[in-house]
C-alpha cells in the first residue's frame, strides 16, 4: 500500500527500534510445549544482542532503542543515542552495553512480574499496542529534531499470541505508522502466524517473517531486518505468503469472511441484528436482504 | 527578498512612474505598495508581539500559543461527542464544489483563490479518504454561470485530484442554484443509508441564477443533503440560509492558512443526525489476499494477472482492488483495515489534562523527569505553569509534543495500552 520514498532522507543511516516480548507465559510455555523448534530466552536475547551490535557496526551514526513488551506493563530499555562514553572505557563498548541491557531487562522483567502478582488475573497477551505505541512517539520526536534524521522502522520480535482486545489500539498505531512513512518489520518466533503483524507490515510496507529454524535466529535477523530502507529496494526480502484480512465481528469475536456491518459506525457482526451494541442506532425495516440491497446498488451510477 | 523590493522601489524613483505603472511592476503583489510598507503588510510583525501586565512588549511565545489552541479544539470536540453519543456517518457522499468564476482569479490571497483553492481541496480530499474509507467524493465545477460535473462519485483519490489539476482555468459568473440542482440530482440516486453532502468552497460575491433558489434550497432540505460553505470572500446571506436550512457549517475564510483549516474541518465524519440517513445493516465480504507470484484471471480488467488480488468469499471470483464491489455477485468487498481505519472515531481517547502547577511543589508526590511517550526531559517546575500533560486514567505523563501526536494522529494512549487494568476497565 504505502512505498516508502527512499529519496526523502538524504543518508542511509537508520534509527532502529526494536520491540522484544518478555512474556514469561510464552518463554516459560515454549521449553516445555515442541522442544524441536525450541528456543530459550536467554539465546533469544544473545542472538539479538549480537544483532543490535552489528547494527550499531554497520553506521557509527545508527541508532538503536530497545522497548520491552510484557504483559503488564512496556517499557524503554535501552537508547543508544543516550548512552554515555564513559562507563565503557573498562571493557570496551560492546561488552558494556550489552550488560546494560541486560540489567535493564531484568529490572523490567522482574517489575512486570510483580505486577501481575499485584493485580489477581494473569493474560497471556503481550501488549504489543502499548509498545507500539512508545515507539511511534518516540520515532515522532526524532522527526521534530530536523530535516536530518536517521530513518527509522520498528522490529516486532514477537512470540506471544495476538490479544484479540488490542485490536484497535494495534490499528490505530499501525494506520499512524503507515502516515508517517514508518516500516514495521515484523519477526514471528511463536508457533504461529500473528494476523496482526502480517497487516501491519503489509500496510507499512515492511517485511513479515517467521523463520523455519529458530537455532539461526541471528542469521535471519542480520540477513533480512538489518538492511537500512535504501538496500531493501535493491534486495529480494521475503514476501507474505498471502495476508489475512477477514475481521473478527463485535458480537462472538468469530473471525468471519461476510458480515453485516453497521452503516453508521461500521461496526461488524456475524448475523443480523435489530439494533447496534456499538452506536445504538435502531436499524430500518428488515429489508438489507442481499437482494434488495443489490438492486438499489444496481441503480447507482458507480464510478 | 528586500534588495529586489529596493531595486524596485529605486527603478521606480528614478522613472518617475504614476501609480499605475507601479500596479503592472508589481504583478501580484500588493497593489501601490513601498517596499517598507509591504515589509509590514508581509510579515505582520505586530501580531508576534504580546504586552504583559506591565505594558512592555514581549514576543509571543508561539509552542504554547499553539499548544492552547489546539487544546480548545480538543476539547470543543470532546464535548461536542460526550454529548451527541458515539454515532457518527461514517458512510459519506459528498460533492465539492469548487467556484471558478472569474471571482476565483483574484489574488488576495497567491497566487489566486482559485488556485489555492484547488491545492487544498487536493490535501482535503487525501484526508478525507484516509478517515472515511469507505465514503465517495464527487467534484463539480462552477464556472460561466454554470455548473459541470468534473467527476462522478468514486472512491479514488488519485483520478479526482488528476482531473481537478487539469481544469484549472477561471471565467464567467457563479451559479449555487444550478450547483445545487445537479448535486441534488446526483445525490437523489445513492442509498439511503449514505450521508449525503455538499462542501462548497465559494469565492464570488453574487450568486447568477435561472430560477428561485429558495425551492432549491428547500428541494435540497427535503431530500436531506447536508449543505456546508467555504466563503473566501465576505459573509453572503443566501450561503448562510443554505447552511441553516440543510443543517450545514457556513464559515469565511481570513487568509490561507484558516482556509485550510476550515476545509479540514470537514474531514473527520459528521455526528449522523437520525433522520439524515436511515441506519442499515450492510452485507459485506472480506476477501483473503492471494499469496505473491499466483496467477489468475480477474474480474474487474479481464485480464490474467501475476499475484495480488482479492477473491470474493461468495462466488470467488477475482477482484484487483478494496474497496470495490464484486463484479459477478454484487457483493460489496472491504478489507477489515479499511473499517479499522474509522474505528477511532467511535473509540476516542481522553483529553490529557494540564499538569497543575500546584502539584510540583507538593514534594511526597515525585514526578516523572521524562515523558512517557518519547522519553525527552520535561522541563522541572519553572515559570511557564504547564508544559506537561497527564493522561487522567493512567496518569503518566506526557510532553506536549506528544500529546498533539497522540491526539492526532496515533489515537493510543501509550500510558494506558501499557496496562494491564486497561482491560479490566473497559470490558
Amino acid at each position: 500500500m504505502a512505498s516508502v520514498p527512499s529519496k526523502l532522507y538524504s543518508d542511509d543511516v537508520s534509527l532502529l527500534v526494536v520491540l522484544i516480548d518478555t512474556n514469561p507465559f510464552f518463554w516459560g510455555g515454549v521449553n516445555t510445549t515442541n522442544a524441536s523448534s525450541s528456543l530459550s530466552f536467554s539465546t533469544f536475547i544473545a542472538h539479538v544482542l549480537s544483532f543490535i551490535n552489528s547494527i550499531l557496526l554497520l553506521n557509527q551514526l545508527s541508532q538503536v532503542v530497545v522497548i520491552a513488551t510484557g504483559v503488564n506493563s512496556c517499557n524503554y530499555i535501552y537508547d543508544s543515542s543516550s548512552q554515555t562514553v564513559t562507563e565503557n572505557s573498562e571493557n570496551g563498548i560492546i561488552p558494556a552495553r550489552s550488560s546494560q541491557i541486560l540489567r535493564k531487562l531484568e529490572e523490567f522483567v522482574s517489575a512486570d512480574e510483580q505486577l501481575s502478582k499485584d493485580l489477581s488475573q494473569a493474560r497471556v497477551f503481550s501488549l504489543l499496542s502499548g509498545s507500539l505505541s512508545l515507539a511511534l512517539c518516540y520515532i515522532q520526536r526524532v522527526f521534530r529534531t530536523g530535516s536530518l534524521h536517521p530513518q527509522p522502522r520498528i522490529l516486532c520480535l514477537q512470540g506471544s499470541p495476538d490479544g484479540p482486545e488490542q485490536y484497535v489500539a494495534v490499528m490505530n498505531a499501525i494506520f499512524s505508522a503507515q502516515r508517517s512513512m514508518v516500516p514495521i518489520d515484523s519477526c514471528v518466533i511463536g508457533s504461529q502466524h500473528s494476523a496482526f503483524l502480517q497487516q501491519a507490515s503489509y500496510i507499512t510496507a515492511g517485511v513479515y517473517l517467521k523463520p523455519q529454524h529458530l537455532d539461526g535466529l541471528f542469521q535471519y535477523l542480520s540477513t533480512v531486518f538489518a538492511t537500512d530502507l535504501l538496500s531493501r529496494s535493491v534486495l529480494e526480502l521475503p514476501k507474505p505468503a498471502g495476508v489475512d484480512f477477514r475481521a473478527s465481528c463485535f458480537c462472538h469475536k468469530k473471525t468471519i469472511d461476510m458480515g453485516y456491518i453497521c452503516s453508521v459506525c461500521l461496526s461488524i457482526f456475524c448475523k443480523h441484528h435489530k439494533k447496534c451494541s456499538t452506536c445504538g442506532s435502531v436499524f430500518g425495516e428488515a429489508h438489507p436482504e442481499v437482494t434488495s440491497t443489490s438492486d438499489k446498488k444496481r441503480k447507482t451510477p458507480m464510478a | 527578498m528586500s534588495n529586489k523590493y529596493i531595486t524596485s522601489v529605486e527603478e521606480r524613483r528614478l522613472n518617475g512612474e504614476d501609480r499605475e505603472d507601479e500596479e503592472d511592476d508589481d504583478e501580484g503583489n500588493e497593489k501601490g505598495m513601498e517596499a517598507w510598507e509591504r515589509a509590514y503588510a508581509d510579515e505582520r510583525s505586530w501580531e508576534s508581539l504580546q504586552e504583559d501586565e506591565s505594558g512592555l512588549l514581549r514576543p509571543i511565545d508561539n509552542s504554547s500559543l499553539h499548544h492552547a489552541q489546539y487544546r480548545r479544539r480538543l476539547r470543543a470536540l470532546s464535548a461536542a461527542s460526550s454529548t451527541a453519543r458515539i454515532q457518527k456517518g461514517l458512510i459519506r457522499y459528498l460533492y465539492i464544489v469548487i467556484d471558478f468564476s472569474r471571482a476565483a482569479k483574484e489574488m488576495d490571497i497567491r497566487p489566486s483563490r482559485g488556485v489555492v483553492v484547488a491545492k487544498h481541496v487536493e490535501a482535503f480530499i487525501r484526508e478525507f479518504f484516509d478517515q472515511n474509507p469507505l465514503s465517495h467524493i464527487g467534484l463539480i465545477t462552477l464556472k460561466d454561470g454554470i455548473a459541470q460535473c468534473l467527476t462522478d462519485l468514486g472512491g479514488s483519490p488519485d483520478s479526482h485530484i488528476k482531473a481537478l489539476m487539469g481544469k484549472l482555468e477561471f471565467s464567467g459568473d457563479a451559479s449555487l442554484q444550478n450547483a445545487l440542482d445537479l448535486v441534488h440530482g446526483y445525490l437523489n440516486q445513492i442509498p439511503s443509508y449514505g450521508h449525503r453532502e455538499v462542501l462548497i468552497l465559494y469565492s464570488a460575491l453574487s450568486t447568477c441564477d435561472p430560477g428561485d433558489i429558495m425551492d432549491t434550497i428547500q428541494k435540497c432540505k427535503k431530500s436531506k443533503i447536508r449543505c456546508s460553505v467555504v466563503g473566501l470572500s465576505a459573509e453572503m446571506y443566501i450561503c448562510k440560509h443554505l447552511c441553516q436550512e440543510t443543517g450545514g457549517s457556513y464559515t469565511v475564510a481570513l487568509d490561507e492558512s484558516h482556509f485550510k483549516e476550515l476545509v479540514l474541518e470537514h474531514a473527520p465524519p459528521p455526528p449522523a443526525i437520525a433522520e439524515f440517513a436511515v441506519s442499515n445493516l450492510i452485507k459485506m465480504g472480506f476477501p483473503q489476499r492471494a499469496a505473491e507470484g499466483v496467477i489468475s484471471i480477474c474480474a474487474c480488467h479481464k485480464e490474467a494477472k501475476v499475484g495480488g488480488g482479492y477473491t470474493c468469499p461468495r462466488c470467488k471470483a477475482r477482484v484487483c482492488e478494496l474497496p470495490t464491489e464484486c463484479q459477478i455477485c454484487g457483493l460489496t468487498l472491504v478489507s477489515s483495515p479499511h473499517l479499522a481505519r474509522s474505528y477511532h472515531h467511535l473509540f476516542p481517547i481522553t483529553t490529557f489534562n494540564e499538569v497543575a502547577s500546584s502539584s510540583f511543589n507538593n514534594p511526597q508526590h515525585k514526578l516523572p523527569k521524562t515523558c512517557f511517550g518519547c522519553q525527552q526531559t520535561l522541563p522541572l517546575p519553572g515559570k511557564k505553569p504547564s508544559l506537561r500533560v497527564a493522561c487522567p486514567k493512567c496518569n503518566q505523563h506526557f510532553c506536549l509534543d506528544c500529546d498533539i501526536y497522540i491526539h492526532e494522529s496515533l489515537h493510543n494512549c501509550p500510558g494506558c495500552e501499557s496496562q494491564n487494568s486497561k482491560a479490566v476497565t473497559e470490558e
